[in-house]
């Protein structure tokens, strides 16, 4: 088998022939890297390769194997991790010049876990800088190119993670989501990304952008590898406080039952003005797949979908403005030349934030400053809590929502990077998960007519019930047939 | 709404974050565009209900923390990515109080 | 004097460090004096991705101290960020309570020149203290982060407050409050009792309050009276001279002796609080409570009114007693493993606040500390009632047991310091004093009977100190009557 076939498979097929040896994890390290080398020089989706402990890793693994020690289904699959996940003693920047050259001195939970599954990671991924973005273009290093078509943006803020995914460099990689990043790269890249439950997977290491909405979860080619890796990450950590005791369910037995007597929301508010026609076209054809496979579609309402963009970006800007203001060049990261201190606060960060950042700690300092408290943050929490009751009154009625991630296909790098409202508005569908802290889901479900680029359904689910949008995220996968590679992948 | 330059320039102080003139002018003109937008969250009534302030799950209790001492860090790890040090303290430009 | 038309209304903001192992969100030592940043961990040097975890044993001493002040203990409450930038704080917030803290009301009850005064408190909330920061010889300055996340319990009082003499009371009576409760160890030079004010004047029948100015950095009660004392002066000339206040946080500068606006703080009334997303509420079960509350140990002011309800003890003595918790404690051990009733509490009372006070701040040890154990104290009285141990021998024995330790039987044995009851032996050194003062005797028997306290100071220094002296005293009059 050629290293390019190989690099197709999914995880359990290519597990199967570790499993046979058939392959040794490091010759598929080998395969991934080269895939890396050939092929990012036009993507961008590192930012870092690790190849010496990556195959170290790889090695490891293999000895394991030998010794038929085998740590499951990861044990020596090649995987990416987004720049926002510390790793001990491998630079880690959250595409940000502020922490350039940053050692973290220790391991986010998720990197434990996945390394203690035995996966072997290639590096770090591009995002947009502290993972505010939509399109990468935020990255403070380069840019990052969908490899479905180079001059479009692969999404962000985890646009590498999806990028290396779709462009078959690595079999899995975990992003982070706070108001989209992780569905939105997932769709405009035609992969499987899911945004866990609030609380489901630690954020234990995971450089902050806003607490209350941050979230880690998996991009795979399919839905049983994003099922596999939101199973090796997934489970309470006692170091993060917000991280659930709930257990953790099995998310790969169940993800076969199809879609049969399934009810699926489909809230009105999200197929108005704004959406573009391929999209709805390619959404509408899978709700009538779910339909022919036994689901039931039920109409169910959102009103407050459209003050959801509004209550982000006042929620989300104000934990930021915090979260942000350890980045002072005391401890660790960019410190300017300056005589007082004052100014050496000011300057440093001055010249380590990126426009965005810039951006959203003006907002959020802003919206948390005196006299403006009431009028704003409060406000955005209570509309929170409206927005987190239209999904709890659809439940009563479905089993979970579905409807389109993004109201485009990926558009092209530049187009809205002058206009960040635009920018902003263009995460209308994914905020409201992230508010209702629910599980959300990404998966490819056809091409853009016109475009011929991914176009992906989001689907919607109660709190902790992954294990129902997987079931019925395989079930449209299995019925409508897995989504090519993009060209050259 | 429009925001003044002289509020742009007191939340960058608040902030510690110095802006160039351009980002000023360009963060004024910005600002007051999402603000304009956020505006139309004062079109619900929302007197009678609860923030949202935390997201996980309400009735999961508290987890505490027993209080016994677990392993630190060694002073080089903790001021390895020190921009500058006196010693094992973290250095700093001198601080007027 | 126009100070003297106005009068100053205070109130009181102490942060009291908690005696926990560990810090508050991580388990970094609270251990005070070690290097700088060796007590240091991810969490509490704010690297990027570390999350706060709440110390249970933080909530147990808020829940304790809440209890014993007779507060409301809120069931739920909520964590804020204070955010400001400051170098001893690394996550450029701070993680404190702010709307919704874990105590609420409850007071403190003080005594000043006879009156009975009882101090409100508008609420106990928990928080984390900061870093330091130290000048360098270079014109710099250096952060220490060994103190950041080191517990704190912040106690606010209400305005209620209208002198120094009822600040100073205040802060004692707290102290020895949370000193009994083994949440804090009371010592203001290391900063682990510290005190902020809040002060402002008026004239004299105005209910209305002033404009007030917060006062840092007062770690005796030294320097709270003369920063109190400076800040009402100043307030008053001001508001003299047609000025006004102006509401900002001012330094107390013991050099001066003055306090002056603090620049750091410019921008102090926009701390941008908000509920802290990292930790869910805090929501405390009834058991927790409970327990606690099973547990509280009798307060100084209970433990006083005891003594003289009870034991009968003078209001002074009692006082005395209960100033430290582990005195008092050892008075209780004393006593019982001694006798009942007024008469022998006061006989411990007495040695406690006399003898031993006396060898505790010669050698400047704590209780815990001593080698006397409360059954020595009463071993040594036992001895002085049965006849076997003199006064002047009791207190040599005491002190032995004090310094060296040692049963005091066995001290009394091996330095032979028992009393001399066998009447050979005083008969002995009476007729010795006698045959060499033939003098004295003449005039004692010519009617100088006060000569009889110089025969008894022979007779004992003949028996270094050890004769009975009611037989010595019977004995002498025998001889010098026949």
């Amino acid at each position: 088998m050629s290293a390019a076939e190989l690099l197709r498979r999914s995880i359990s097929e290519v597990g199967a022939e570790l499993a046979d040896r058939n392959v040794s994890a490091v010759e598929l390290c080998d395969a991934a890297l080269e895939r890396v080398a050939a092929s990012d020089g036009a993507i961008g989706a590192f930012l870092a390769v690790t190849p010496e402990r990556a195959r170290e890793e790889a090695r490891s693994s293999d000895a394991r194997r030998a010794r038929g020690d085998a740590r499951g289904p990861l044990d020596g699959v090649p995987v990416a991790l987004k720049d926002i996940f510390l790793t001990k003693g491998i630079p880690t920047t959250a595409g940000s010049r502020i922490l350039e050259g940053f050692l973290p001195p220790y391991d986010a939970t998720v990197v434990e876990r996945l390394s203690a599954a035995g996966a072997v990671s290639l590096g770090k991924l591009n995002m947009d800088e502290f993972a505010m973005g939509s399109s990468n273009e935020n990255s403070a290093y380069k840019p990052c190119h969908n490899p479905w078509d180079l001059a479009r943006t692969p999404g962000g803020s985890s646009g590498g993670s999806a990028a290396a995914v779709a462009a078959r460099q690595v079999f899995g990689t975990l992003g982070t989501d706070t108001g989209g990043s992780i569905r939105e790269p997932a769709a405009f890249c035609g992969v499987v990304g899911v945004k866990p439950t609030y609380g489901r997977v630690s954020r234990y290491g995971v450089i902050a952008f806003a607490s209350s909405l941050d979230q880690v979860g998996p991009f795979g080619k399919t839905v049983s590898d994003a099922a596999l890796l939101l199973g090796a990450i997934a489970g309470h950590d006692p170091r993060d406080a917000t991280s659930s005791t709930r257990p953790v369910d099995d998310y790969l037995s169940g993800l076969e039952r199809g879609a049969a007597g399934l009810r699926i929301g489909v809230p009105k508010e999200w197929f108005q003005e704004g959406l573009d026609p391929g999209v709805e076209q390619a959404v509408r054809a899978a709700l009538a797949t779910y339909e022919k496979l036994g689901a039931k579609l039920v109409e169910v309402s959102f009103p407050h979908t459209r003050y959801a963009v509004g209550a982000y970006y006042l929620i989300a800007p104000a934990e930021a403005s915090s979260n942000l203001a350890r980045y002072d060049g005391v401890r660790y990261g960019l410190r300017a030349k300056a005589s007082g201190l004052r100014e050496m606060y000011a300057e440093s960060r001055h010249q380590g934030f990126g426009p965005e950042p810039k951006r959203r700690i003006m907002l959020g300092t802003y919206a948390l400053s005196a006299g403006y408290y009431d009028a704003y943050y409060l406000r955005a929490q209570k509309v929170r809590t409206l927005i987190r009751q239209d999904f709890d009154r659809a439940f009563q009625s479905c089993d979970l929502v579905a409807g389109p991630v993004t109201p485009t296909a990926a558009f092209r790098l530049g187009e809205k990077v002058d206009d960040p409202l635009q920018m902003y508005l263009a995460d209308i569908f994914t905020i409201p998960c992230n508010l209702a802290a629910l599980p959300g889901l990404s998966l490819p479900c056809g091409l853009h007519p016109s475009q011929r680029l991914p176009i992906g359904l989001q689907l919607v689910g109660r709190p902790f019930d992954e294990a129902t949008l997987l079931r019925a995220a395989r079930a449209l996968e299995r019925e409508q047939g897995p989504l090519p590679a993009p060209a050259g992948a | 709404m429009s925001l003044s330059l002289e509020e742009v320039r007191r939340v960058a102080s608040l902030a510690r974050l110095r802006l160039s003139p351009e980002e000023e002018e360009l963060f004024a003109g910005q600002l007051s565009a999402i603000l304009d937008h956020v505006k139309q969250l004062e079109e619900l009534d929302v007197s009678a209900v609860e923030p949202m302030t935390h997201a996980l799950a309400a009735g999961e209790a508290t987890e505490l923390r027993p209080d016994e001492p677990l392993p630190g860090l060694e002073p080089e790890a903790a001021l390895a990515n020190a921009p500058a040090r006196d010693g094992t303290a973290f250095q700093v430009p001198r601080i007027i109080e | 004097m126009p100070v003297s038309d106005f009068e100053v209304v205070m109130g009181l903001e102490v942060h009291a460090q908690l005696l926990t192992r560990t810090k508050i969100f991580c388990g970094c030592s609270t251990e005070f004096g070690a290097e700088p940043n060796h007590h240091v961990c991810p969490v509490c040097l704010a690297m990027p991705g570390v999350l706060p975890r709440l110390n249970a044993r933080v909530v147990e001493f808020a829940v304790r101290t809440g209890l014993a002040l007779g507060c409301d203990i809120r069931r739920k409450s909520v964590f804020a960020r204070k955010n400001y930038f400051y170098p001893d704080l690394p996550k450029g917030y701070q993680i404190s309570q702010y709307e919704l803290p874990i105590c609420l009301g409850g007071g403190v009850s003080i005594e000043v020149e006879g009156v009975e005064k009882f101090v409100r408190l508008t609420r106990i909330h928990m928080e984390e203290d900061a870093g330091k920061n130290v000048h360098d010889a270079l014109g710099g300055s250096a952060v220490d982060l060994n103190r950041a996340g080191v517990p704190l319990l912040e106690i606010v009082s209400e305005p209620d407050l209208r002198s120094v003499d009822e600040a100073v009371a205040y802060l004692k009576a707290l102290r020895a409050i949370l000193m009994t409760l083994g949440v804090n160890d009371g010592n203001l030079e290391e900063g682990s009792f510290r005190c902020d004010a809040n002060v402002s004047v008026r004239r004299k029948g105005e209910t209305a309050l002033g404009q007030r100015c917060e006062i840092k950095n007062m770690n005796s009660f030294r320097f709270l009276k003369q920063a109190v004392e400076y800040e009402a002066r100043r307030q008053v000339e001001l508001i003299e001279a047609g000025g006004k206040v102006e509401q900002e946080t001012r330094l107390f500068d013991p050099q001066k002796g003055e306090t002056r606006a603090m620049r750091s703080k410019e921008d102090a009334h926009d701390y941008r609080y908000f509920p802290e997303p990292d930790l869910p509420p805090l929501i405390l079960d009834e058991e927790l409570v409970a327990r606690v509350r099973a547990s509280l140990p009798e307060l100084p002011r209970a433990r006083a009114a005891r003594y003289r309800d009870q034991l009968r003890l003078p209001a002074y003595d009692a006082g005395l007693l209960v100033a430290d918790r582990d005195v008092a404690t050892f008075f209780d051990a004393a006593l019982a493993a001694y006798g009942e009733g007024p008469e022998a509490a006061k006989k411990v009372a007495n040695w406690m606040n006399g003898e031993v006070a006396k060898l505790a701040n010669e050698t400047g040890l704590a209780p815990p500390r001593w080698k006397l154990r409360p059954e020595h104290l009463a071993g040594i009285l036992k001895l002085q009632d049965a006849g076997a141990l003199g006064g002047p021998g009791a207190k040599q024995v005491l002190e032995v047991v004090f310094r060296e330790g040692g049963d005091p039987a066995e001290v009394v044995k091996a330095r032979g310091l028992a009393q001399v009851s066998d009447e050979g032996a005083i008969e002995a050194a009476v007729d010795a004093v006698l045959a060499a003062s033939p003098a004295e005797v003449e005039r004692y028997r010519g009617g100088n009977l006060k000569l009889m306290g110089f025969f008894v100071g022979q007779v004992m220094k003949q028996m270094r100190g050890k004769g009975n002296p009611g037989l010595v005293n019977a004995l002498l009059k025998k001889k010098l009557g026949g």
